[in-house]
């Protein structure tokens, strides 16, 4: 009983891993600008296809090279063509602006690129392996890609983690966050932060394209994986780092844990025809932790003053 | 010269209240209120019924009830096709089990079905705001996507989890051909339209409104936050109830809970958006915007004459959707309503230049 | 939810009295151990120097915030904890620095939003808009109205407030106050930004509400002139502590409150 268990549990680890990057990329731009970005699954997705589709006809590595020029070349575009407009605005309008670049890109990216589902080969073995044959009959069943992206993304916090807290720009960015008209008036470059925040984010979203399109192969459902991100950051906090890491591991774990263990006892119990619980279980506890700490395991609590 | 109010004082605080206090408006409403029941019968064909007019007016219904909810009370919603299915799923199991029930009556009960669950679904609003609620209306989504799909009940057991509607008759009169399924819609959307605008107008708007506004201060004059936003719910609830009941019945004939999935969401939160948040009006222009669109791009290939896939359209309507989104919130933010307004003011003044 | 009866009191008792409220924020010190009263048909002015803790103090009153310790009694009786949705029922109402309108909607909105408590009629009839609804609606709309009058609004009460320019936006928000018809009025720093014009307006208003209508009014003022004109009794606090309270004349003359306004002439 333990082994299936553990397999599920480790499995749905992994699975969170993936969700972490993806959230990632939202705390990212939320946390240097207050800007929720509805459009990083879409971008995750744009990623994906690029990488999936130039790596046809070139070395993964120039491949990789030109997503990342694509991706900065993307973030420049969003800057100029909308950010730079809504400056001072509402952040619900601003969410919602970033819902309009989700719908754009999703239908921009699948034009360019095309919509079949395209192959990511990293060059390293996909096929689920055996391990710890020794401690259980059978061994655990564990994706080589899930694990490597796992320490892609811890490497990737670290990075992250120590930009913001000692660069110059990353304090500049915590600024921002703060307030953009007190971070103009002390000279900062709003529109230059944001840029560089959004390439980052961009940045952000070609790794889980990787990961996600070479785990999954590259779709469309892709970007609906940003909408799962939401739980992770809901959990997590929005404005924090670990945060998306430990969310994304509590909502991956959970929802398979959820679906193994709890799916049955549903069904028998109420003659369901079939589980799919994953499907809300993890908007549903992400709504049980907004009940009982709106802001999060880590993020900040919010204050209002009059 | 046409639209000049000189003239038109308001002699009473009631005629200044009215819906439309400007005389050549109220002609212009009703004009257009007659042209709809009397003049399209005469020349329009299945077409524009079944793929226009009715589609537009049911979601105008959905639209009016997102934008009671988050367009006048501020509370952003992603859960519109989980409360259409509610409606659906409700009037399809009481026209079921009490097959005599009137017409009227059953998709009344799916807009209080849809009602209920909306009120539960909106209490976590009493705590959070913003973008945390629209993740808590994403899990009332997502879960009643998968009650609907999973609990045998309410498909009535049926193996392949879709469902069916026979013949719909009010009053004896059958209501089965396009045109008196138009006629039906019509009224329901004019009389649905009406109330909500004298709610809008009322103490109860100026509640919802306050809590959108600035919710600190509305608890100061008196208002209670627990009242206005399930207030908000409810009434909102009820509207998308009774669009997802007329969509099943009236539109689909037969669904799966698919017809009701995060994309219809998102279908009807663009079009308050585009059409106007906080107006009545806006619900109407962007009901029509989002299902025109798609049909004129389909059209497209047929009139360029070049052959154009249909994955290459989807995409298309896709990027139309997204830059029209981002324009509006740049240009206009208060979207196609505002734009008719802007063009009203300038009816005024026309042909004088100022 | 039905307001409590409270007692009837007559001019000249006291309305209010803060006793021994203490607030803090963390670990600052917003208000300490403040005692006063505000008597019933007076203009009580609260001046301090800046972060004094006069805005936590009318927030307090208004059951923004819960003191840490300490109680109020208002109109006989006595709370420790309040909202603000009960200190509206109890008929205290309040302005804000800065302005705290409801920017979406017109001048007139805004004002009859301030009669949301004295209008009763259910849903239904709202919904149908005749008969009760329409009445009630139109009754409060000419009340509304005569404070339009009063303050002197008429031309800009259908546009939306956040078009306003400042001064007009705060005459709104005392428009809003004022519908609804409040036992105690709690002003904070209604001159702030305004010119000599707009603040003699403002003084006339404030000194019209209180001579005609006998509207109990509590301001937070940094214009002493204004001070000194308008009320009848001062308080006065610094660093959340009370150093003075008495007439204009004994304030200005206060050894304590001249030494903690050193460096501050009006």
């Amino acid at each position: 009983m333990l082994g299936p268990v553990l397999e599920t549990l480790i499995g749905g680890l992994l699975t969170g891993v993936l969700y972490s990057l993806v959230a990632l990329g939202f705390v990212l731009i939320f946390k240097a600008s207050g800007v929720f970005n509805f459009a990083q699954g879409s971008m995750v997705l744009f990623a994906a296809l690029s990488l999936a589709r130039l790596a046809e006809f070139m070395p993964l590595i120039v491949a990789l090279a030109l997503s990342i020029v694509i991706m900065i070349a993307l973030a420049y575009a969003i800057e100029f063509l909308v950010l730079r407009h809504l400056i001072n605005q509402d952040s619900i309008i601003l969410f919602m602006a970033t819902l309009g670049i989700a719908y754009f890109l999703e239908g921009f990216g699948q034009s360019i690129w095309g919509s079949d589902i395209y192959k990511i080969d990293l060059g390293f073995p996909t096929n689920p392996v055996f391990v710890l044959e020794s401690m259980f009959p059978g061994g655990l069943l564990i994706d080589p890609t899930e694990l490597i992206a796992a320490v892609i993304c811890a490497v990737m916090v670290l990075v992250l983690a120590v930009f913001f807290q000692v660069t110059r720009v990353g304090r500049a960015l915590r600024a921002v966050a703060d307030d953009h008209q007190a971070a103009q008036s002390v000279g900062i470059p709003l529109g230059q932060i944001w840029l560089m925040v959004w390439a980052v984010a961009g940045l952000v979203a070609l790794v889980a394209g990787m990961m996600w399109g070479a785990k999954l192969g590259v779709q469309f459902s892709i970007s609906l994986v940003a909408l799962k991100a939401l739980p992770v950051l809901i959990l997590g906090g929005f404005t924090s780092i670990p945060g998306a890491i430990v969310g994304g591991l509590i909502i991956g774990a959970g929802e398979k844990l959820s679906e193994v263990l709890l799916a049955p006892i549903l069904i028998r119990t109420f003659d369901l025809a079939g589980g799919g619980i994953e499907n809300w279980f993890a908007y549903v506890l992400a709504l049980l932790f907004l009940l009982v700490r709106p802001q999060g395991l880590f993020g900040e609590r919010i204050i209002e003053r009059v | 010269m046409l639209y000049r109010e000189v003239g038109q004082y308001k002699t009473s605080y009631r005629a200044d209240e009215a819906i439309f206090p400007i005389v050549q408006d109220r002609w212009f409403v009703i004009a257009l209120i007659l042209f709809a029941f009397l003049v399209v019968p005469l020349f329009a064909g299945q077409y524009l019924y079944t793929e226009v007019l009715i589609p537009v007016l049911i979601l105008s219904i959905a639209a009016i009830g997102l934008n009671i909810l988050t367009g006048y009370c501020g509370q952003l919603s992603l859960g519109s096709g989980g409360f259409m299915a509610v409606g659906a799923y409700a009037a399809y199991n009481l026209a079921l089990r009490v097959p005599e029930t009137n017409i009227i009556l059953v998709f009344l009960f799916g807009g209080v079905m849809a009602m209920l669950v909306g009120l539960l679904f909106g209490l976590p609003s009493l705590r959070i705001k913003g973008f945390y609620l629209a993740v808590a209306t994403l899990a009332a989504q997502f879960f009643l996507e998968w009650v609907f799909a999973r609990v045998k009940w309410f498909t009535n057991y049926a193996p392949s989890g879709s469902v069916a509607v026979g013949r719909i008759d009010l009053f004896g009169i059958p209501i089965d051909t396009p045109r008196s399924t138009y006629i039906f819609v019509l009224a329901s959307a004019i009389m649905l339209a009406l109330a909500a605008k004298n709610l809008v107008r009322s103490r109860i708007g100026r509640m919802w409104m306050a809590m959108r506004d600035m919710d600190i201060a509305a608890e100061i004059i008196g208002i209670r936050p627990l009242h206005a936003k399930l207030s908000a719910f409810a009434v909102s609830s009820f509207y998308i109830g009774v669009a997802g009941a007329l969509w099943a019945f009236l539109r689909l004939g037969s669904w799966e809970p698919l017809a009701f999935d995060v994309n219809r969401s998102f279908q009807v939160l663009f079009m308050i958006i585009i059409g106007g948040l906080g107006t009545i009006l806006g619900s109407f222009l962007g009901a029509a915007f989002i299902v025109v669109i798609p049909i004129f791009f389909n059209q497209l290939p047929l009139w360029l004459g070049i052959p154009i896939s249909t994955a290459a359209i989807s995409h298309m309507e896709f990027m139309l959707f997204g830059a029209t989104i981002i324009f509006f919130l740049i240009a206009e933010p208060h979207g196609l309503a505002r734009l008719w307004t802007i063009g009203k003011e300038k009816l005024r003044l026309w042909p004088f230049p100022y | 939810m039905r307001a409590p009866t409270r007692q009837q009191i007559a001019a000249g008792e006291v309305l209010l009295s803060v006793d021994d409220v203490s607030l803090a924020f963390g670990g600052v010190r917003a208000v300490t151990g403040v005692s006063f009263d505000i008597r019933k048909g007076e203009i009580r002015a609260i001046i301090g120097p800046n972060g004094a803790g006069k805005t936590s103090m009318l927030n307090v009153i208004n059951g923004f915030y819960q003191p840490q310790r300490g109680r109020i009694t208002f109109k006989g009786q006595t709370r420790s904890r309040m909202r603000p949705y009960e200190a509206a029922l109890g008929g205290i109402a309040r302005t804000f620095q800065n302005v705290a309108l409801f920017k979406g909607m017109t001048a007139l909105d805004n004002i009859m939003a301030g009669r949301t408590l004295k209008m009763q009629r259910g849903f239904l009839w709202q919904v149908l808009r005749v008969g009760p609804a329409l009445s009630e609606e139109m009754e409060n709309r000419l009340l509304v109205e005569q404070i339009i009058d009063f303050l002197k609004i008429q031309h800009i009460r259908k546009i939306p407030v956040g078009k306003l320019p400042y001064g007009l936006q705060k005459r709104v928000e005392l428009g809003r106050a004022l519908a609804m018809e409040p036992d105690l009025l709690l002003l904070d720093e209604p001159m702030a930004g305004m010119n000599i014009e707009e603040k003699e307006d403002m003084c006339r208003y404030i000194l019209d509400l209180n001579e005609h209508f006998g509207t109990t009014i509590a301001l937070i003022e940094h214009d002493m002139g204004v001070v000194m004109d308008l009320s009848n009794r001062v308080l006065v606090l610094d660093h959340g502590v009370k150093i003075a309270d008495g007439t204009p004349a004994e304030v200005q003359a206060d050894r304590a409150v001249i030494d903690a306004y050193l460096g501050v002439s009006h």
